[in-house]
């Protein structure tokens, strides 16, 4: 593989940790790789492009608003036009990062793989099915560089301490409608505590809880094992939570190194975002439960009894 | 106002699923059902018709028509006609080629709003509503909570990763719904006779001059092998005899948590 271009999103003036990880994996496949970026602080992210493996970061400026999956799709077809095409291009699993996929793929006229966890040299990408009891490997057949969406926390990030990559402007075309989506104002939820994907522990609640307010439990025990609270999404869905605390296949995927899960079932979906955890910890009142499966320690018992006299044990330490 | 609702009859999640071993296709030869995540985008789209005072909503779906108890489900639900495409040649097709068929569908249609899911239960691309969108040269907006129509234009809480943004676009567009945005009704007795007799036209892949496009041949990609997963193993389990807490918090203790 001689040319590979990563998708790197910026937040916050800096890029994320998915964009870190893919790019740390990106310089083990034996290739020159770059990124590409948008948002116009180019100049800024360099350094940390560089630093984990990039030589170049194409820059497709400020998007004035507007949602990133046009018009980055855009300019990377522009630059496959102009500068040739690489051999894949590896975008990371987000809301943006799907948008940009899903684009490119339809521009370019070339296939687009998602759920993609592994990826090797000779191509071969790797997607966990079955919450993950199984892994299908697939590849591409047809020419054009394929667009491979790959999962946080697939591979771990880790410098190079290379020197700043050098900063390309890139644009698309005239996009007509399609890039007529525009962002008018954007709420942020306040977090306290570490972030659900970087937290070293994590207490999750489900439906097991039985109401919206026994989520106040899982809060409490995150907050004393300085961890964060997630959630099922049969939670999320009944409005108990924000969105943002999901953990599944459509939510978050954390590896931290305990996972608690509190009256939860264990679904697939839900797995596929906690299953890499170093440890994990299951209360459930059924002893069939299938998180049980794969919990090194579980607790068959009533979330309401175990979880409030493990806050009172946590809270003497 | 016209909406289409791109929905997918897939295979009970509740049943057991299984890779054929030949195709690695996944098994679709039981009961179809209507995916669960789509019934939001029909509940959706019934309400705007509705808000509008005028239109109708029309489904759309690619896949095996020898079972259309999903479709009907959703006109049973509210929607007017269904398109459905259906082909033995269109086995394996893949998220683009599935974009291109059903691109081609809707405009036949030509709607002020297609509605999808943000991803499909069984297949879970994700891809499919963006690439429609792109194919149709219209704009997109995914994830999203809420969705308001206001005239010409459509605005949206999408969600972030950290909240929402308020977002708006012209119409027409494609917009896709998380589950939870609205609560799908249940189809009434008198909706599910009615559904029997609301037109559901089908067409095949070459209808739609799509054939070359479609298939497993058409297809960009290939599945190589499908192989066992590194197992977690279940480790202790004990019954909580009041002293759960306790033991958990050794657990932690022994794992340097705590
Ligand atoms: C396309 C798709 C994507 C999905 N993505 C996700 C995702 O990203 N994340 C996700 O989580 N889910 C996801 N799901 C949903 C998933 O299939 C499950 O429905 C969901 O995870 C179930 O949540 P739960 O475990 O909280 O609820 P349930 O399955 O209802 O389980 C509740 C559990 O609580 C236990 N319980 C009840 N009372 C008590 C008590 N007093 N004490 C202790 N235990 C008790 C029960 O024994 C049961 O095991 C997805 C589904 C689909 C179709
Ligand atoms: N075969 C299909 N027929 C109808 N709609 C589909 C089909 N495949 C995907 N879609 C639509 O696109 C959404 C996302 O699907 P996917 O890209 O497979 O995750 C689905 O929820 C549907 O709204």
């Amino acid at each position: 593989m001689s040319n590979i271009w990563v998708v790197v999103e910026p937040a916050n003036g800096a890029l994320t940790t998915t964009s870190l990880e893919i790019l740390t994996h990106a310089r083990t496949l034996g290739g020159t790789v770059s990124a590409i970026t948008w948002g116009g602080q180019g100049a800024a992210l360099a350094a940390q492009a560089g630093e984990y493996g990039a030589t170049t970061l194409h820059d497709a400026g400020d998007l004035a608003g507007a949602l990133p999956g046009a018009p980055v799709a855009g300019a990377i077809a522009a630059l496959v036009a102009s500068a040739g095409a690489p051999d894949v291009i590896l975008i990371p699993t987000s809301y943006d990062g799907r948008d940009i996929a899903g684009r490119l793929s339809a521009k370019l006229n070339t296939g687009v793989l998602t759920n993609v966890t592994g990826y090797s040299a000779d191509g071969t990408t790797e997607h966990p099915v079955f919450g993950g009891t199984q892994i299908v490997n697939a590849r591409f057949t047809s020419g054009g560089p394929g667009i491979v969406v790959i999962r946080a926390k697939s591979f771990a990030a880790e410098s190079a301490g290379g020197a700043a990559a050098s900063v390309n402007s890139i644009a698309a075309g005239d996009l007509g409608a399609t890039n007529s989506a525009k962002i008018v104002a954007s709420h942020v939820e306040e977090r306290v505590g570490p972030k659900l994907e970087e937290a070293a522990v994590v207490v999750s609640g489900g439906r097991g809880l039985g109401e919206a307010s026994a989520y106040a439990l899982v809060e409490e025990a995150a907050k004393l094992l300085n961890g964060a609270s997630g959630a099922s999404r049969a939670i999320v869905d009944a409005g108990w939570v924000p969105y943002s605390k999901q953990v599944g296949q459509t939510g978050k995927t954390v590896k931290p190194t305990v996972y608690i899960a509190c009256g939860i079932s264990g679904a697939t979906q839900h797995m596929v975002g906690m299953k890499g955890s170093k440890n994990i910890v299951a209360i459930n009142k059924d002893a069939d439960a299938p998180i049980f499966q794969v919990a090194d320690f579980g607790i068959v018992g009533d979330v309401h009894k175990v979880l409030p006299a493990l806050i009172e044990k946590l809270k003497l330490r | 106002m016209n909406i289409v609702v791109c929905v997918k009859q897939i295979p009970d999640p509740a049943a057991p699923a299984s890779l054929d071993p030949n195709t690695h296709n996944l098994d679709r030869t039981g009961k179809l059902i209507l995916d669960e995540a789509d019934t939001y985008g029909v509940e959706m789209a019934l309400q705007l018709v509705d808000k509008a005072g005028a239109g109708e909503v029309t489904v759309v779906s690619m896949g095996s028509a020898a079972d259309l108890s999903g479709v009907r489900n959703a006109l049973a639900m509210g929607a007017a006609k269904a398109i459905v495409v259906s082909d033995d040649a269109l086995r394996g097709t893949d998220a683009l080629g599935t974009a291109k068929v059903l691109a081609a569908a809707i405009k036949r249609v030509n709607p002020d709003l297609v509605l999808c899911a943000t991803e499909s239960s069984d297949g879970y691309t994700g891809t499919v509503p963006v690439q429609i969108a792109e194919l149709l040269g219209l704009p997109s907006v995914t994830f999203a909570k809420s969705v308001t129509v206001d005239g010409s234009s459509v605005k949206i809480d999408r969600q972030t990763d950290g909240g929402y943004d308020e977002v708006t676009s012209p119409l027409p567009a494609v917009v896709t719904v998380t589950a939870g945005v609205v609560e799908p009704r249940y189809a009434s007795f008198k909706g599910i006779m009615a559904a029997k007799s609301k037109p559901v036209e089908q067409l095949t892949a070459a209808d739609l001059g799509l054939a070359a496009e479609t298939g497993a041949a058409g297809a960009g990609q290939e599945i190589t092998s499908v192989v066992a997963a590194e197992s977690r193993a279940a480790g202790e389990k004990h019954t909580d005899e009041g002293d759960g807490a306790d033991k958990i918090v050794a657990f932690l203790e022994s794992i340097k948590v705590l």
